[in-house]
Order: C-alpha cells, then sequence, then structure tokens
C-alpha cells in the first residue's frame, strides 16, 4: 500500500503493536536539557532504574545558561540545575557537552550539526522545538518529563499514531523573503492549531531549493501551529549537509545509508488527510502583531480590527492599535538567536543588512548564535566584526532571550524585533513585548529602530 | 469549576519560565497562572471559585512549551480535571502521566459549562472517568477518551513498568537497527 515518510517512519519504529493499544516506539537518539530533565533522573534514581541507551542519548546546557560571565554569572537555581544535568549524566555515563565547551549550544542546534541527526531515524527530546530534526527526513517531536524518564529507563515511547498532512510550497521565493517568513505566512493562514495530531511533510519546489539551515526553521515552528511533527524528504542537499560531519556514516557504511535514505519519500499515490497549498512566489516578509505566533501579517501591512477576544487581548498587551502601519512601530531590542535563527546562515543573512550601518541610538541589539560551533565559524568569517561594529553586543551560544530563563531578558513594556518562534505574553520577560520576524528583518529593524520591510534596505 | 474563558492558553501564561528551574515534582501550586494572578479580578483570585476542583477553559489549551511543569501547577492547586474543546498534544499526553484529566467536549458544552460556573460559583459538576461523562444538574456530556490513557489513569498503572514488561521485544527490535546509525559515543 502507498505509504506517506510520515507513516513510513513511524512503521520503521515500531517495536511492538498491539489493538486497543499505543505503539510502542523505538527512539534512535535522545536529546536531554538541563531544564526538563532533573525530574526524570531523580525518578530513575527512586526505582532503582538505570538508562538504557546512555549511547543512544546525549546532553547539553541551553535553556538557562548565561551568554557571557560563564556559570558563574548564572543565578543560583539556574546553575543548581546545571550542576544536576552534569551529575545525572556523569551517573549514567551519558555525554554532556556543558556550558564554555567546544560542542555546547541549543539542543537543536548541535543534533544536525554533529551528525547526529539523520535521515529515518526518531528523536526526542523534552522539548516542543524537537520538531527542528524532522529537516533531515526523521521523525522528530518533543515531549514532557514523564515522557523523558520513560525514554531514559527504556529507550521506548508509547504513541497514538498521529495522522498526516501534506503542506506544499511552490515557487522561488522573492528578494528579502526567508523560509522563517514561509511558516509564518502559513501559520498565519492556518491558526495556531490546525496540525494538531498530524504528522506535516512539507514539499514544493520551494522546499527542495531551501537550505538545510532553512529547512529546519520551517520544521522548527511546526509545533507553532500545534504540529505533532514536521518533515521534510531528504536529497541532495541533506547528504551534503551531512557528509563528513563528525557522526556521520563513512566508506561503505555511508553508501549504504544513503541508498535507504533515498526510499524515505511519500510514495505517489499515497493520500493525506490534509493537504495545504501555499505560493512562495506571492510571499512577503511577515512581522507578527500579536501574542500568538498566528497573529501576523506582512510587514507592509497594518495592525488589524480585532476579530475575536483573543486579538483584543493581544492588541491591549502589546499596546497597539488597529490601522497603525507595522512599518510605524518603534522597538527597543533586537534579538537575533533561538534554535528557529541562529545557525551560521542566519548570522550570515543579518549581517549583509547591516555591513556598514549602525544600530538605531535607542535600540540595545545582541547576536546570541545557536551554538559554540556557529560562533566560532562566524568568527572565522568575520562576522563577529561586523556586528560589533554596527553596534550588536556579541554573545556566547545558549536560548537566551528566546524564552529569558537567563539573565537576558526584556524589562517591562520593552518591544523586542526577534528571530525566535513565540511571541506569547511575557515569553521574552515579564511584561515584555515580542515582534516574530526573519534574522534580516530584526537586522533591518536594528538599524532603523523600528518594523521595517528589509526590501527597502537591500 | 474554575472558568477560564480563553482560548489558546499556552503553557508560558501556565507556569511561566522562572518557575522552571526548580528540580522537584510537586510545588509548582503557587505560581499557577502566575503572571496573570498579578491582577487582581483575574478568575483564579476570586473566593468564589476558591477549592475548585475542574478547570473549564477554551480550545487549544496547553499550546507552545512541552513544559510538564503545566499540569503539575494546575493539580499541585487542587484541580483533577481539565474540560476544553481541544487541548495541544504535548500538554494532553503530560496530563495523562500526571494523573489529571484532560476531557474534550464541543463548543458549545464547554461554552454551557463556562457559562454555569460564571453565573454561579456554587454550580457543582461531577466528571466520572468510568462512565466517561461529565454530569451535573439536568445534563450529561459524554466525552471519548484514549482507552490506554483511561486504563493508565484508572488503574494508576506505571507506565515504565508496562513497557519494561516488552523487555524481549525491545531487544529484538535493537538486534535489526541499521549498522550505520549513530551512537554518541
Amino acid at each position: 500500500m502507498p505509504s506517506t515518510l510520515g507513516q513510513k517512519l513511524w512503521d520503521a519504529h515500531v517495536v511492538r503493536t498491539s489493538p486497543g493499544e499505543p505503539d510502542l516506539l523505538y527512539v534512535d537518539l535522545h536529546l536531554v536539557h538541563e531544564v526538563t530533565s532533573p525530574q526524570a533522573f531523580e525518578g530513575l534514581r527512586l526505582a532503582g532504574r538505570h538508562v538504557r541507551r546512555p549511547d543512544l542519548t546525549l546532553a547539553t546546557m541551553d535553556h538557562n545558561v548565561p551568554t557571557r560571565g560563564g556559570a558563574r554569572a548564572a543565578d543560583e537555581l539556574s546553575r543548581k540545575q546545571m550542576d544536576v544535568l552534569a551529575e545525572n549524566c556523569h551517573r549514567e555515563g551519558i555525554p554532556l557537552h556543558q556550558i564554555g565547551s567546544r560542542r555546547q549550544g541549543i539542543v537543536h542546534v548541535i543534533g544536525p550539526e554533529l551528525g547526529l541527526t539523520q535521515p529515518g531515524m526518531l528523536i526526542v527530546c523534552g522539548d516542543s522545538h524537537t520538531s527542528t530534526h524532522g529537516a533531515f527526513g526523521a521523525l522528530a517531536f518533543g515531549i514532557g518529563t514523564s515522557e523523558v524518564e520513560l525514554v531514559l529507563a527504556t529507550q521506548c515511547l508509547p504513541q497514538t499514531r498521529a495522522r498526516d498532512l501534506a503542506v506544499t510550497v511552490e515557487g522561488d521565493l522573492p528578494l528579502g523573503v526567508t523560509a522563517k517568513d514561509v511558516v509564518l505566512g502559513l501559520i498565519g493562514r492556518t491558526g495556531i492549531s490546525f496540525g494538531q495530531g498530524h504528522l506535516v511533510e512539507y514539499r514544493g519546489s520551494t522546499m527542495r531549493g531551501l537550505s538545510m539551515e532553512g529547512r529546519m526553521t520551517v520544521c522548527n515552528m511546526s509545533i507553532e501551529w500545534g504540529a505533532k511533527a514536521g518533515m521534510v524528504s531528504p536529497d541532495d542537499t541533506t547528504y551534503s549537509y551531512l557528509e563528513r560531519r563528525p557522526h556521520a556514516p563513512r566508506g561503505a557504511a555511508w553508501d549504504a545509508a544513503v541508498d535507504h535514505w533515498r526510499s524515505l519519500a511519500t510514495d505517489p499515490d499515497a493520500v493525506f488527510d490534509h493537504e495545504i497549498q501555499l505560493d512562495a512566489t506571492r510571499l512577503e516578509p511577515h512581522v507578527t502583531w500579536g501574542t500568538n505566533p498566528g497573529q501576523v501579517a506582512p510587514v507592509t501591512g497594518r495592525v488589524p480590527e480585532p476579530l475575536t477576544d483573543t486579538d483584543v487581548r493581544a492588541l491591549r498587551y502589546m499596546d497597539l492599535r488597529p490601522g497603525t502601519a507595522l512599518a510605524d512601530i518603534a522597538i527597543d531590542r533586537v534579538f537575533i538567536g533561538s534554535c528557529t535563527n541562529a545557525r551560521l546562515e542566519d548570522l550570515r543573512a543579518a549581517s549583509k543588512v547591516i555591513a556598514g550601518k549602525h544600530v538605531h541610538p535607542k535600540v540595545r541589539a545582541m547576536v546570541v548564535p545557536g551554538s559554540a560551533t556557529v560562533k566560532r565559524a562566524a568568527e572565522d568569517e568575520g562576522l563577529d566584526a561586523i556586528f560589533k561594529a554596527a553596534g550588536f553586543e556579541w554573545r556566547n551560544a545558549g536560548c537566551s532571550m528566546c524564552l529569558g530563563m537567563n539573565p537576558d531578558i526584556l524589562a517591562p513594556g520593552e518591544r523586542c524585533a526577534s528571530t525566535s518562534n513565540r511571541n506569547f505574553e511575557g515569553r521574552q520577560g515579564a511584561g515584555g513585548r515580542t515582534h516574530l520576524m526573519s534574522p534580516p528583518m530584526a537586522a533591518a529593524a536594528a538599524v532603523t529602530g523600528h518594523l521595517v520591510d528589509v526590501r527597502e534596505l537591500l | 469549576m474554575l472558568p477560564l474563558d480563553q482560548a489558546d492558553v499556552d503553557t508560558d501564561q501556565i507556569i511561566p519560565k522562572q518557575f522552571l528551574k526548580r528540580i522537584e515534582r510537586t510545588g509548582y501550586g503557587p505560581f499557577l497562572f502566575f503572571d496573570w494572578r498579578q491582577a487582581e479580578d483575574f478568575v483564579l483570585n476570586r473566593p468564589e471559585h476558591d477549592g475548585a476542583t475542574v478547570l473549564v477553559t477554551g480550545a487549544n489549551f496547553g499550546c507552545g512549551s512541552s513544559r510538564e511543569h503545566a499540569p503539575w501547577a494546575i493539580r499541585d492547586a487542587g484541580f483533577r480535571a481539565i474540560v476544553a474543546p481541544t487541548f495541544a498534544d504535548i500538554f494532553k499526553a503530560n496530563c495523562y502521566k500526571t494523573g489529571l484529566l484532560a476531557v474534550t467536549l464541543p463548543d458549545s458544552q464547554v461554552r454551557h459549562l463556562i457559562d454555569l460556573a460564571s453565573e454561579d460559583p456554587a454550580a457543582e459538576i461531577t466528571v466520572d472517568l468510568e462512565k466517561q461523562q461529565v454530569r451535573g444538574d439536568g445534563f450529561a456530556y459524554r466525552f471519548e477518551i484514549d482507552a490506554f490513557a483511561r486504563e493508565c489513569l484508572l488503574g494508576g498503572l506505571d507506565e515504565i513498568g508496562l513497557v519494561e514488561r516488552h523487555q524481549s521485544s525491545i531487544s529484538a527490535y535493537e538486534t535489526q537497527r541499521d549498522a550505520w546509525l549513530p551512537a554518541v559515543k
């Protein structure tokens, strides 16, 4: 029977199936960080259990690490969480990329760059943006702490089969329009819960044309419209990204792997439960105006009239009036970072916009690379010098102001142009106001001091 | 009942990030809806809803971050069940693991419950997992729930123990995994 990519990946990981019960799935890679794991390790310890496959488990510190000043700059509770992760990893034999180490970084940035994220795998992590790894043709989704404990103990996860949804994006992206605008434009059309219970496959010529970084940006935000997972079928772009990465197969194993990976595509006659089409050629740079990622519009537009109670509440929180041109909204802060948009390609794109310009005097702007590796690579090609010369702060890797668990937060009332993934109330700091956008758009906002159509600066 | 008449409530609101730094599994109740609670008239601050054990709310409840601290906070604040038209997937799974019952009912029935709780805070309802029913004065709404989740909630089953029973299937699966798959060390 013809099958979708999502169902093929699912089927390949079924350890056991039984009527009336969820399928028991096998996890190929379990990523762990300091915030959602302490209670899981404690549960194991209390029950006298151990980690079944420490060799398939990788830990990093990302959510609450300070982005300057090292571990000493962390508050006491954050430091305690990092210490507890280090103890747990040491006891269970799990490799850990600590703060300050060469490979430390955001969990969804380091998996791919180490070559651990490969097509066909099932990857989980106690973090909703695990969908990022689907860009490689993997089945990847976020789980809660109880499930983290279950996976640590058994390397398996009981799951009820999800349905299939295809998003087909066709055409060349216009100048100044990025993968971020594809996914923001999509969420603007579907709303923030349409994907619930679905494995989403992103396909079409636009997706084929995107780099791995761009595909990761799109898959990353699958959770922002409620999807269980998001994925892209692997192709030559995937293989050339992976080849020679530290954990990628080599020699004959590489050839065998690529042979297998080429089969990871939806069969021509397979049927999806839902299909959505998007015309990339008509997309514009997008910015959010509200307090969820579905409250979004092209930057050429205006703050809309509220249609729902949620909209009314969002406009009040954001202190915006309907009819205001989005490009007239002044900002106080700029954050270029997060698992959505802090890879080398993102930093390159932002640096092109600011080269030779300066951050607006009323704006404080920062770049937080997604990993220590991204930071080094960016410095090797001189991007740090461009950012610093323009007046950006150049920080160490971490989740940082995407969720504000470390010292990088907005003050109440501050307005931020952010390349992250969530504009929820208080997300970047209590009372802070977030506008989501692409790295070039955030860079453009930094130099002009307000939301602006980046195409005017290109 | 506690009526929270709002759609798309995300887990950042249910439990803000600063409380995710704790390493315990309990004690989150006082921080439930921490930011929203700063407003005196927020529904959770109203004395007439003290002691509520059922939270009735809008669609897509629990969207956003996967933090299990969200259902922990709701549980620790004394709630046993949440009723909404839809829930975010990860949040719903986390509820079951926490022993919180997430009940899905059609919009019109949830609307009735929210209105009822708002107009008559003393109104009582029964959420009956055994019979899969939400009952009150003059109404009984049937709800569907995943059979396995229901069994786990009713029996208080140790899910890890259940999975461990399939040790031989897991080991058999492991022997046939592709040789090129990566290991972290």
